[in-house]
């Protein structure tokens, strides 16, 4: 099986559990360590850092028109259906890209640019 | 002119052509803007003693373009971009400098952006307003729009938005936006939403220095045409919009003999050749509807005929209920206050203005001119709660008083 694996975090930021591990909870590590262990068993299959909401960009398709919203689709309500890593040469291509996927005219696509 | 004078008449020709090129060349909103500050303050520096050089201009691109290079070259972090721009940076030439303020236009107005967004970045980068008097214009703090056009600039690097003018398939729609944003801007100057300021001068200056920029730069143009045609024919009724107490005075009211004429006679001559291309759009026929009321010697000969028949084209091309309103205005001086009240029924009916003082002041004024004061005033009392500006308000209570029963015993 595979699964998409969302990696959330409040817009503040919550301060790290330092609590040391009791029952199931494993041994902390960090982001880096966590990448090598999970490449080396074959587990994680592509990851990266995106940008914060406010760089991002939801394109709908209403009325045969292209819409753009500066700012998230996703409220913790809505469902995240799926995924899709695009490359491109700037928003305009993705905003293209993004308005041809059909979910565009029911649904909305959510462009978050990666961390580079 | 004095050395002040002549930097301070380089600021408004150059700032944004100098912010452009170091858009281009740097890639990051910030250090551009930073960096063309950077070559005023020196220009305020050397231009005493050195005099003013014979090409401002590119005097202010190199000198901001110099401090770039010099600020990447001690970030490591930009180092790449110093060497991409080294290799295909070498100086400008004498005789002329880029210029990059459509591509800053265009990206300025990108619809990725908040329609606040972009007209704070168009008053910043393009026109070179200082962010307190563009807080000021919109009255919220510097603090908040200096927040405000920051976050836009990181933005548009952070979501990859292009520096560019759109390509061609783009390029209608993204050309409605620039459009769009400049008449929000004039509109903003020249009837402020709320508050106690009828006129806010400055912005509706701004606008059209900013659309005769544009006319410039895309001559082929019929719509920017328009849009420059139609602010200046707005602008020309400036002076007579508003009375010395800072009262609203309609078009049929309105002294005619303050309208600028020159400024009409312009605005006609841009609508003309923007016209014969044979391509009209809204704004061109919005200019046309203005020019028929500028070029009427007083309001009884006004042509309402031919500008019930341009609201009828322009309700072919942007459909409307805001257009239909207007039209019902124009259907009432043309073929009488019945035909015109019908079609503000109609729209009353539909519901798409509820909420808009507009709807039930027109109609108020129709059922005015009827003698059906009643029913008048009743419309007036709910334009009344939903006028946004204290001029309006006024003018629509003085409206309300004619219509309501006189109480000659309390006076």
């Amino acid at each position: 099986m595979r699964y998409l694996m969302l990696v959330c975090v409040a817009p503040t930021g919550e301060p790290a559990d330092p609590g040391r591990p009791v029952g199931t909870a494993p041994a902390e590590i960090d982001v880096d360590t966590w990448v090598e262990e999970m490449d080396g068993r074959g587990a994680r299959l592509i990851g990266e850092r995106i940008r914060p909401v406010g760089d991002s960009t939801t394109v709908r398709v209403r009325g045969g028109e292209i819409l753009l919203t500066d700012g998230p689709f996703a409220e913790t309500k809505d469902l995240i259906a799926g995924f899709d890593v695009i490359e491109c040469a700037d928003l305009d291509e993705a905003v293209e890209i993004a308005a041809r996927h059909p979910m565009a005219r029911g649904g909305a696509l959510e462009l978050r640019p990666f961390w580079e | 002119m004095n050395v002040d004078g002549a930097v301070a008449a380089a600021y408004r020709a150059e700032w944004g052509r100098v912010v452009a090129t170091l858009i281009r060349l740097t890639g990051d909103w910030h250090l551009a803007e930073e960096c063309a500050q950077d070559a005023f303050t020196r220009a305020v520096e050397r231009w005493p003693a050195d005099g003013v050089p014979a090409r401002p201009g590119a005097w202010l691109t190199t000198t901001a373009r110099n401090r770039a290079l010099d600020r990447m070259r001690r970030s490591s972090v930009e180092a790449e971009k110093l060497r991409e721009a080294a290799a295909t940076g070498e100086p400008p030439p004498v005789g002329d400098f880029p210029d990059e303020r459509l591509e800053l236009m265009f990206t300025c107005a990108h619809p990725a952006l908040t329609r606040e967004a972009q007209v704070a970045l168009i008053l910043r980068c393009l026109a070179g307003l200082g962010t307190a008097e563009i807080a000021r214009a919109f009255l919220v703090t510097e603090h908040t729009m200096g927040q405000r056009l920051f976050r836009a600039k990181s933005r548009i690097r952070n979501a990859g938005i292009p520096f560019r003018v759109p390509p061609p398939h783009l390029l209608p729609a993204r050309l409605s936006a620039v459009l769009a944003v400049l008449y929000l801007l004039f509109n903003e100057g020249y009837a402020a939403a709320s508050g106690p300021d009828l006129l806010r001068v400055d912005l509706a200056d701004e606008a059209v220095r900013l659309a005769r920029l544009l006319v410039t730069l895309m001559p082929d143009e019929p719509e920017a045409a328009g849009l420059l045609a139609l602010m200046l024919l707005h602008d020309a009724r400036r002076a007579s919009r508003v009375d010395p107490a800072g009262d609203l005075v309609t078009l049929e009211e309105q002294d005619r003999a303050t309208w600028d004429r020159p400024r009409i006679a312009e605005a006609v001559a841009v609508l003309d050749g923007a016209l014969r291309r044979g391509r009209p759009g809204p704004y061109q026929v919005q200019a046309a509807v203005a020019a028929v009321h500028a070029e009427a010697p007083d309001a009884a000969s006004t042509d309402w005929p031919q500008i019930a028949g341009l609201y009828a084209r322009l309700a072919e091309l942007t459909p409307g209920p805001v257009v239909e309103l207007n039209r019902a205005v124009a259907v009432a001086m043309a073929d009488g206050p019945e035909a015109g009240l019908r079609l503000v029924e109609g729209l009353a009916a539909g519901g798409a203005l509820a909420g808009y003082h507009l709807l039930p002041a027109t109609g108020a004024d129709l059922l005015r001119r009827l003698g059906r004061y009643p029913e008048a005033a009743e419309a007036y009392r709910r334009a009344l709660a939903l006028a946004p500006t204290d001029a309006e308000r006024r003018y629509l209570a003085r409206r309300l008083r004619e219509v309501e029963p006189q109480d000659a015993a309390d006076r």
